[in-house]
């Protein structure tokens, strides 16, 4: 099985490539568009700042060939916020393809959200053998509103999509590298999709 | 709901931990990789590397610890210790840190702060404040606490917030060591004048004292060394205690 995490300058790619190393499989970081196409899985990382992080996708045309992609796509963080149709972070567009919007948490609440919170309403084969209001590592200043999309929802002054699908692509908020055996269960679900 | 975090704290020197009482007399506590296994199969929901040494080749021994860490273990980390530039924390980013703490290279140039959120997102970027009162005022310290500075802490906690830091790792240098309790007064302030998430540190001796410093001091995270080093508090027990005592924690 092949898997790439798109390497394009703006993401946490080793702790990834670590946590699925410690499932056995072997990464390949790529941004090369052939590769990427001939894919088994695709992940899409993503830390730092929404604007700059499209100008890179921008820059090597992996804006464009992301939402054509036909295998398991996984976005993960900030590479799912860039999944959707925009970010109020850089007041940015988005590669389109989850429909729902990425908005700036209140000042109600500490801003970033870092820490452990819970993911309700599992809806998807991703979350096989996960429970519901299973911990999952968070750290994020901005969430995607819910949408019908939406397969997990979390609970941070207000409730928002902590996880989204639509056909092949998935995306994240939480860090599913980061979050201990739960988290190690969903990738190893994404690798069996 | 968001929950409250318990970080265990390793001091590294040259690659091994050691915890310092008041940062002075150091003792050896083991294997780092081997203890943030152990802890991260307890429940700690995060762990902070502190790097104390002074060699030259401190970047590339603790460069090899981050990567070893990040291989092996699946929650994340922290690490501080001497990173002074962009190029310091970007090495650590790139081995697999979470986040790195900057203490005194904030103080000496405010704009790293600056500099750092806008390359790598503020996310990641603690800046760790040592303070102890002098004549009733909260005083930044340098150099492990043993150097007063002229800034007030909580003008400084303002400032950091402002220039980006993601987070504060705030340790009462007139907590550390004594085991008398976190300086929940000090805390309680810091989260009503900035509004990101406070790590609370110094003074942990029993378990009372994170019940407090989660409701008295209203920090976001508690951080603590010789106690869970020691073997004095368990996390899974202290975990249990809080989640009893109404406190919102990860089990």
């Amino acid at each position: 099985m092949k898997i790439i995490i798109i390497n394009y300058g703006a993401g946490n790619i080793q702790s990834i490539k670590f946590a699925l190393q410690r499932l056995g499989v072997e990464a390949i970081l790529s941004n090369d568009a052939d590769e990427i196409r001939n894919a088994d899985k695709v992940i899409f990382p993503g830390v730092g700042e929404a604007s700059s992080a499209m100008k890179k996708l921008n820059e090597s045309q992996l804006d464009t060939i992301i939402p054509t992609l036909t295998q398991p796509v996984l976005g993960i963080c900030l590479g799912m916020q860039l999944m959707c149709n925009s970010s109020e972070e850089g007041n940015t567009k988005g590669l389109g393809i989850f429909d729902t919007e990425v908005m700036r948490f209140s000042q109600n609440v500490k801003v970033p959200q870092i820490g452990w919170n819970t993911i309700q309403n599992l809806k998807s084969p991703l979350f096989e053998g996960v429970r519901e209001n299973e911990y999952m590592y968070l750290v994020h200043s901005f969430y995607a509103q819910k949408s019908n999309e939406m397969i997990a929802e979390s609970n941070y002054d207000i409730s928002y999509a902590s996880a989204l699908q639509k056909d092949n692509f998935y995306g994240v908020q939480f860090h599913p590298e980061k979050s201990s055996k739960a988290g190690s269960r969903i990738l190893k679900n994404f690798l069996e999709l | 709901m968001l929950t409250k975090r318990i970080i265990p704290c390793l001091d590294i020197k040259n690659g091994r931990t050691v915890k310092g009482v008041n940062f002075v007399n150091l003792r050896d506590a083991g294997d780092p990789v081997e203890l943030a296994k152990i802890y991260a199969e307890e429940g700690a929901d995060e762990l902070v590397f502190l790097d104390i040494s002074a060699t030259e080749e401190r970047r590339k021994t603790l460069q090899k610890l981050v990567l070893d860490v990040a291989a092996q273990v699946d929650i994340p980390f922290t690490v501080g210790g001497g990173i002074s530039s962009v190029e310091d924390v970007d090495h650590m980013l790139q081995a697999g840190a979470d986040k790195v703490s900057i203490n005194s290279a904030a103080v000496k140039r405010p704009e790293l702060i600056n500099e750092l959120a806008s390359k790598f997102g503020n996310q990641c970027i603690v800046v760790a404040i040592d303070a102890k009162q002098i004549d009733g005022e909260w005083i930044v310290h340098l150099v492990g606490g043993k150097v007063p500075t002229e800034i007030r802490l909580f003008d400084w906690a303002k400032e950091v917030a402002e220039r980006g830091a993601g987070e504060i790792l705030f340790t009462s240098m007139d907590n550390d060591g004594t085991k008398d309790g976190f300086a929940n007064e000090a805390l309680a302030t810091l989260s009503t004048i900035v509004n990101i998430p406070i790590i609370a540190s110094g003074g942990a001796g029993n378990m009372q004292h994170f019940k407090d410093t989660f409701i008295e001091g209203n920090a976001d995270a508690a951080l603590a060394a010789s106690v869970f080093h020691f073997k004095e508090i368990g996390i899974p027990e202290l975990k249990q205690n809080l989640k009893d005592n109404g406190i919102n924690v990860r089990i």
